[in-house]
């Protein structure tokens, strides 16, 4: 069987693909490395010299906005050159395999590798067929994994709670499809949330979810009682092969969260939402607008938590940045 | 006229149920006991002394390339594969390129096995045209060309009237209906297993419901068309359970399992273990034991390889867009000998389930050491351990998910209508 790629033998972060085999103080760390990035977007000069003369391409089969603009800030405020290569400009769509193409890209002697692509396990494909100093960071792969998403949804909580020990985070919507959905499950559980929920008609949760630590909901004002956190998924209408829901309308009056449904939750409850938002479909402008909202300081804390997992990666090894070892 | 003597064997016969050390003398191409021979005759001695000596293996369902991707796997390459395995015959699926629909294809099949290959082939014909699903096909036709049975192999054939209606022209010439059985509409995209493991990898995955939903079909038209049926390569607790109630009631129905079937379960896709990537899926822990068990009260007969060889490059992809196969042959009987070392089945019932019971359901007069019978002989050594490199198997493709693991159980005679098939690689 296949073991873990992420940590070398030294226990050091080489890849970061998924959650689910690094050890909790790992991720605690990232989180603390991110809060001191923080600063740096308020400051005149924002960029640190850690990763100067390194080269970071971010190879996205698969669109993308605020992930790809957030890792290219990311890499250039410590200074790395960066390489933005969409899937509609590259040879895959003339048959290449996306294993030819990082070998292409790595014969240009690059250093990481920012992988989105839209079929789970392709990120961790990539990372067992290159070289081992080369590095590949995990941009969401099919329904798999989007770790820094998980990792930048756990500063903006921690920003807000003091712990995760007393809270109820629920996540609403298409678990199915998501793989934020299952980062953030596995990184809720690592940082031993009180209780982990999924708030969702059956049609989208997927069998044996609940041996990954949640309880299952299907009724949205239940689920939503008392909670501390929720979290609304996107909509991911395009990734929807069947009926699996009957309308956008049915699905915003059972599952839609409104001011009325936040009402079930704590007063002092967070809105969260990795985007893009269907505005009408799982959200109402008045809540994702609203002051229990913190969407956009997920954004903002997405460029520190990148900041951190290339900085951890990347940075301060002491290697030569090609000693192939 | 060659004769070889096999002298002091363990002779393991299921179909005459003998299990006792003695001599047995090949002539020609027959098998033949010693009251029938004179020492002068004998021109070459295989000492078997700690050995098993049984009848040459049958698996019933091989996929050889050939024809249609001659680049990847040929007969030649896959049959010499066969061999190093211990098996003398194998039964191929008609979902070659062309389709195996016309007796033209099963004549050139039979013949290129004849010229090329040094086994026994046998294909099946396809159930319909092109495995199209539309019209059925010259079953009466494809039976005379060679055909041991008809199968539309993986293309499941949705329309309920055309498959009641091919059903009943099989049987109307007693020819088995050969079936794998799974719902394309739940099957879908499917890649894994729908369990835990699908949901933690984000995969497509494939239910339960998939296959018992098509085989509870399935196993209502056998029953109303009376026609002879084998559902092959069984991944789920419940299909067997049904298989089991149907037979009790008396239908004409038999199963087959994959050896990966019965030894591995959806957890061994971990880490996006490509080699894993078979179909029907690995399933649940309680899945495997439900097929065990239906070896063990006999409700499956049969334990296959589903040998699928596949390029390297076939398996270097995200998993979903990986083609799904293990190349088996060499190892069907090791692994089969773990099932008895784990006490799932006697050693006899076990050889039975590579031999004689494939032998009645294929209609074959091989699987057996009886005297007079054809000479197709497995010897093999049931004790030595041996560590699989799979870079070094025969078979074209090495995609086998046990590579450098340690099985028992080595092949190291295999005999093919008289003829040491094992001294020619």
């Amino acid at each position: 069987m296949p073991q873990d790629v992420q940590l070398d033998n030294n226990g050091r972060l080489r890849h970061f693909i998924s959650l689910q085999e690094l050890p909790r103080e790992l991720i605690e760390e990232l989180l603390t490395a991110a809060e001191s990035f923080i600063d740096f977007a308020t400051r005149d000069i924002k960029k640190v010299p850690l990763l100067r003369g390194k080269t970071v391409v971010n190879l996205f089969f698969e669109p993308s906005t605020r992930t790809r603009t957030t890792f290219e800030i990311a890499a250039k405020r410590l200074s790395a050159d960066v390489i933005n290569l969409q899937s509609d400009a590259m040879s895959t769509t003339k048959g290449e395999t996306i294993l030819d193409t990082v070998k292409t890209l790595q014969a240009m002697h690059t250093d990481t590798f920012v992988v989105r692509h839209n079929l789970s396990g392709a990120a961790d494909l990539i990372a067992r067929h290159v070289p081992s100093h080369v590095h590949i960071i995990n941009a969401g792969d099919g329904r798999y994994s989007h770790p820094t998403q998980a990792l930048l949804d756990m500063l903006t909580i921690r920003q807000h709670k003091p712990s995760f020990e007393n809270l109820t985070v629920a996540l609403v919507g298409d678990i199915l499809h998501s793989r934020v959905a299952r980062s953030e499950i596995i990184a809720l559980n690592k940082l031993n949330t009180g209780e982990v929920r999924i708030i969702s008609p059956r049609t989208l949760i997927p069998t044996g979810v609940e041996e990954l630590g949640v309880k299952i909901f299907t009724d949205m004002n239940k689920g939503l009682k008392d909670v501390d956190i929720v979290v609304m998924l996107r909509l991911q209408l395009e990734r929807m092969e069947g009926q699996l829901i009957p309308s956008r309308r049915e699905f915003f009056q059972c599952y839609g969260l409104t001011e009325e449904r936040l009402k079930q939750a704590k007063p002092d409850a967070l809105v969260m939402h990795p985007g893009p938002i269907n505005r009408g479909l799982e959200i109402s402008s008045s809540v994702a607008d609203g002051k229990q909202s913190v969407i956009l300081s997920q954004v903002s804390n997405g460029i520190a938590v990148r900041m951190a997992v290339m900085a951890k990666i990347m940075g301060g090894t002491g290697k030569k940045p090609h000693s192939a070892a | 006229m060659t004769v070889i003597a096999i002298r002091n064997g363990r002779v393991v016969d299921p179909a005459n149920v003998t299990d006792e050390k003695f001599d047995i003398f090949v002539k020609d191409n027959r098998i033949l006991y010693s009251d029938e021979i004179t020492e002068s005759e004998i021109e070459r001695e295989i000492d078997a002394t700690g050995l098993i000596v049984c009848p040459g293996l049958i698996d019933i369902c091989t996929q050889m390339g050939e024809p249609g991707s001659e680049r990847s796997s040929t007969m030649r390459s896959e049959s010499m594969a066969a061999i190093a395995g211990g098996i003398t015959t194998v039964c191929i699926q008609p979902d070659t390129q062309p389709v195996v629909d016309t007796p033209a294809m099963a004549h050139m099949i039979r013949m290129n096995a004849q010229q090329h290959s040094g086994i026994r082939i046998f294909p099946l014909g396809a159930l319909t045209t092109g495995l199209g699903c539309e019209s059925i096909t010259d079953m009466a036709a494809l039976r005379s060309a060679g055909c041991v049975g008809v199968s539309n192999a993986r293309n499941a054939v949705s329309n309920t009237l055309l498959m009641r209606r091919a059903m009943q022209y099989a049987a109307t010439f007693d020819i088995t209906v050969f079936i794998q059985s799974h719902d394309p509409w739940l099957t879908g995209n499917g890649c894994v297993h729908e369990g835990p493991m699908s949901t933690r990898l984000g995969l497509p995955a494939i239910p339960e419901a998939a296959e018992t939903v098509a085989i509870a079909r399935d196993l209502a038209l056998v029953e109303t068309t009376g026609v002879r049926a084998h559902f092959s390569q069984l991944s789920c607790a419940r299909s067997v359970d049904m298989i089991a109630e149907s037979k009790q009631s008396g239908l004409n129905v038999s199963a087959d399992v994959a050896i990966h079937n019965l030894l591995l379960t959806e957890s061994d896709v971990q880490g996006f273990n490509t080699l894993c990537h078979v179909l029907p899926p690995l399933r649940s822990e309680s899945d495997r034991d439900g097929l065990r068990n239906g070896l063990k009260n006999r409700t499956i007969s049969i334990i296959c390889s589903d040998h699928r060889p596949t390029s390297t490059d076939d398996k270097l992809a995200p998993f979903s867009q990986t083609v799904a196969g293990i190349s088996g042959l060499e190892t069907l009987l090791p692994l089969t000998l773990k099932l008895v070392e784990e006490k799932v089945l006697s050693l006899q019932d076990a050889i039975a389930c590579l031999t004689a019971n494939p032998a009645q359901t294929l209609g074959l007069d091989t699987g057996t050491l009886s005297p007079g019978s054809l000479a197709d002989i497995c010897i093999f050594d049931p004790e030595m351990t041996w560590e699989l490199d799979t870079e070094r198997m025969l078979s074209s493709g090495k995609n086998n998910p046990f590579g450098r693991s340690q099985l028992r159980g080595k092949v190291i005679h295999t005999i093919v209508d008289g003829n040491v098939a094992t001294d020619s690689i």
